[in-house]
């Protein structure tokens, strides 16, 4: 009577089930970085000088910099010289033009993951992107979105094709000083993807991304940039994985967000990398930088996310609330199990008069799992009427896990309204205990404990991700009670 | 249905059942009485399978199964219900949907088909009916924001659906006015029936004036100390534990 324990630890020793490696032929710069590198990959991708200019500034002042150290989270020092930075399926030398001529045994690792690439996107109705390793391999529907005025491609399409969007946006929301990541990404990075939405045009699809780091010792580094002009909207999810290795690799992406007058961006993440094995060996390094910038009156961006992988998050989607009236909303998921260690959340930053941000945010964490959510309100002079309600609540699985929460809350208007509530509960044995009794098995009385716990954020992801992160959630969780 | 034969269960070294023995028949209620401490809801928690309890011997069948073997859920499924003293919350779960997920488990254990959204409905709404329960009930969460009484009717409720075979109501009476009491009771005889036991775990005498048992049992530290029939109830509430642990001692010496 004393197994239920035994029974729950097995449950938790679930695979990662995007963990296969492709075994496909790729170029792959040799380890190392320097400014070398940095002209190789620029000279690769055929760009324009001034975005050489800006890698390399961006290089120089990495130089100078230091790796953060303040977040709650440990891991042996990097070594940004072991790091191949330039990792791309072997092919042609023209990037492909259609599906067909994708590689097929790359659409059948997006197959195995189940991204609808191919004829299951138009079922969706999604418009994917993907980026294998350091390239973006196939955009679907660029027709039809080009009829609406839409231009989703890769970024590097993007500097081919349209420059001087790329030249004016690129860096206006998160500059390449921004902070020690973000800055090797700006000299570095190499696709991603680029979205921008002319004024008035609802975008009519839900666009999408899918990232995957393939290729052994590679870090992607890649960028994203929405621009939403007024009166504009857009919904964007991203998904990423990575097969399961010994040795840690390292993502350090940038996410831009820029909604004009009355724009509103809706960014979606479901984040699966590979977390690393039952010990803690391996997994993905996921230090990113997101940033949006409601820099229209009345603009509105909201980010919602389901983390469940990566061996170490480092992540804090924010809003810039700059636009009189503008809104933020940050709604997040992060779920840490086995070795796990995230230290995530969002910067709320009131510029504009009567500015509203929102923040929930749910955290998990089971058997030797730690987590922090780190989140910063802050209220300039400027931001008459600004409002901000934050709610961070924090479950725990078992009693060798951590949540800790670190809000900070800077107020310089006084007519601002700030609110803060945090909870922390344990899945109890008790809750387990009488869904079990009712006949529950305890893999899904466990989903749907934590489901329920999640609901308010699940509520907001676009409905055909949302099961989706239910899914994934419950991989990453079941029986997670030690 | 159940026998239970010596049963000695501890926790962290600390005895708590010391040599429990109960027979309890298809269409029996018995009821199990004692003061604090004296096992009653460790008996109940036991049979029902919560974790944290040591078996150090004794053993329990249930219809002829090795009841203390089998998990939680594969008792529930074989018609196990425990009505809980403190029905936890479990924000976000819809009542509605912790209980159709309950039902359908327990009917694909059974090989019957699962029973959609509307056959469920339909099934529920007339159990509501009788338990005084309003519609929005279903929509909220499992027992959050829920009064005591609620709880416990949301309790009822659930054993009015789900049919167990055997029934143990644990302090099912604590906490209720005496209007609520009236509801709960009426949901537990309407479950009497020749194929079903029931075992109601409960401090005070008031809720078997309106269900009447067959057999009362008298608990104090961990066994069973008289047996008799509902008036022994009535000789409880007239001397109370004390007088008639008192006399119970007085006849083991």
């Amino acid at each position: 009577m004393a197994s239920n324990k035994d029974d729950l630890e097995r449950l938790l020793t679930r695979d990662y089930l995007a963990g296969f490696v492709t075994d496909i032929e790729s170029d792959t710069v040799p380890p190392g970085l320097n400014e070398e590198v940095i002209r190789l990959i620029s000279a690769m991708k055929k760009e324009p000088e001034f975005l050489l200019e800006w890698r390399l500034a961006a290089y120089r002042h990495w130089l100078t910099m230091t790796e953060p150290r303040w977040a709650s989270v440990h891991y042996p020092p990097i070594d940004y010289q072991a790091i191949s930075y330039y990792s791309a399926p072997k092919s042609r030398d023209d990037a492909p033009k259609s599906l067909d001529e994708v590689d097929p045994k790359l659409l059948e690792t997006y197959e195995k993951l189940g991204i609808p690439l191919h004829e299951r996107a138009r079922l969706a109705g999604v418009a994917v992107d993907a980026v294998f390793d350091s390239v973006s391999v196939a955009t679907t529907f660029k027709g039809k979105l080009r009829e609406a005025g839409v231009i989703f491609c890769s970024f590097s399409e993007a500097v081919r094709e349209h420059p001087e969007l790329v030249r004016q946006y690129l860096g206006s929301v998160v500059p390449h000083t921004d902070n020690f990541y973000a800055a090797l990404n700006a000299a570095v990075f190499t696709d991603g993807s680029f979205v921008f939405i002319p004024a008035g045009v609802r975008c009519p699809m839900e666009l999408s991304t899918y990232f995957r780091i393939n290729a052994a010792n590679t870090g992607q580094f890649e960028r994203t940039l929405i621009v939403a002009e007024a009166g504009s909207h857009v919904s964007y999810l991203e998904g990423c994985t990575a097969p399961m290795r010994d040795e840690n690799q390292l993502h350090a992406a940038v996410v831009e967000l820029v909604a004009l007058d009355d724009a509103t961006i809706k960014y979606s993440t479901v984040q699966n990398w590979y977390p690393g094995d039952e010990q803690g060996r391996g997994g993905i390094y996921n230090f990113v930088t997101k940033r949006g910038d409601c820099r229209g009156d009345r603009s509105k961006i909201t980010w919602t996310q389901v983390e469940t992988g990566s061996a170490i998050t480092w992540k804090y989607p924010s809003c810039i609330l700059r636009g009189a009236g503008s809104v933020g909303e940050f709604y997040s998921v992060a779920t840490t199990n086995n070795h796990q260690q995230a230290d995530t959340g969002t910067k709320m930053i009131h510029i504009g008069p009567n500015t509203t941000s929102t923040i929930v945010s749910k955290g998990i964490s089971a058997r030797f799992g730690q987590q922090t959510y780190r989140g910063l309100v802050k209220v300039l002079p400027s931001a008459e009427g600004a409002r901000n309600h934050t709610q961070c609540d924090s479950l725990l699985m078992g009693n060798r896990c951590g949540a800790h929460t670190v809000p900070y809350i800077e107020v310089k208007n006084p007519t601002a309204q700030v609110a803060h509530e945090a909870t922390t509960s344990r899945i109890g044995e008790d809750q387990l205990f009488y869904c079990r009794q009712r006949g529950i098995s305890a893999e899904d009385a466990v989903n749907m404990i934590v489901n329920g716990f999640c609901k308010e954020v699940f509520q907001v992801l676009p409905m055909e991700f949302a099961v989706e992160a239910q899914k994934l959630l419950s991989v990453s969780l079941e029986g997670a009670v030690g | 249905m159940l026998q239970i034969d010596n049963l000695q269960v501890s926790v962290d070294d600390r005895p708590l059942l010391k040599g429990l023995s109960l027979k309890v028949n298809a269409g029996e209620v018995h009821a199990i009485m004692g003061p604090n401490g004296s096992g009653k809801s460790t008996l109940a928690a036991v049979l029902a399978g919560r974790e944290g309890y040591v078996h150090t011997g004794g053993t329990v069948r249930y219809r002829d199964q090795d009841l203390l073997a089998m998990a939680p859920e594969e008792r529930a499924r074989e018609g196990i219900f425990l009505g809980f003293q403190y029905p936890v919350e479990i924000p976000g779960v819809n009542n509605v949907y912790l209980l159709k997920a309950s039902l359908n488990a327990q009917r694909r254990h059974r090989g019957e088909p699962e029973l959609d959204a509307f056959e469920f409905l339909r099934l529920v709404r007339g159990q509501m009916e009788m338990m005084g329960i309003p519609e929005e009930f279903l929509r909220r969460s499992v027992n959050e924001g829920f009064s005591g009484g609620e709880k416990k009717r949301n309790e009822i409720l659930q054993m009015l659906i789900l049919q167990p075979r055997l029934a143990i109501l644990d302090e099912i009476d604590s906490g209720l006015d005496i209007d609520a009491l009236k509801v709960v009771s009426k949901g537990i005889q309407a479950m009497r029936s020749p194929d079903r036991a029931m075992i109601l775990v409960t401090h005070y005498q008031r809720l078997l004036d309106y269900v009447s048992p067959d057999y009362v049992h008298v608990l104090a530290g961990g066994r069973i100390i008289r047996s008799g029939g509902k008036e022994l109830a009535h000789e409880l509430e007239a001397e109370g534990y004390e007088g008639v642990l008192a006399g119970a001692a007085g006849v083991a010496k």
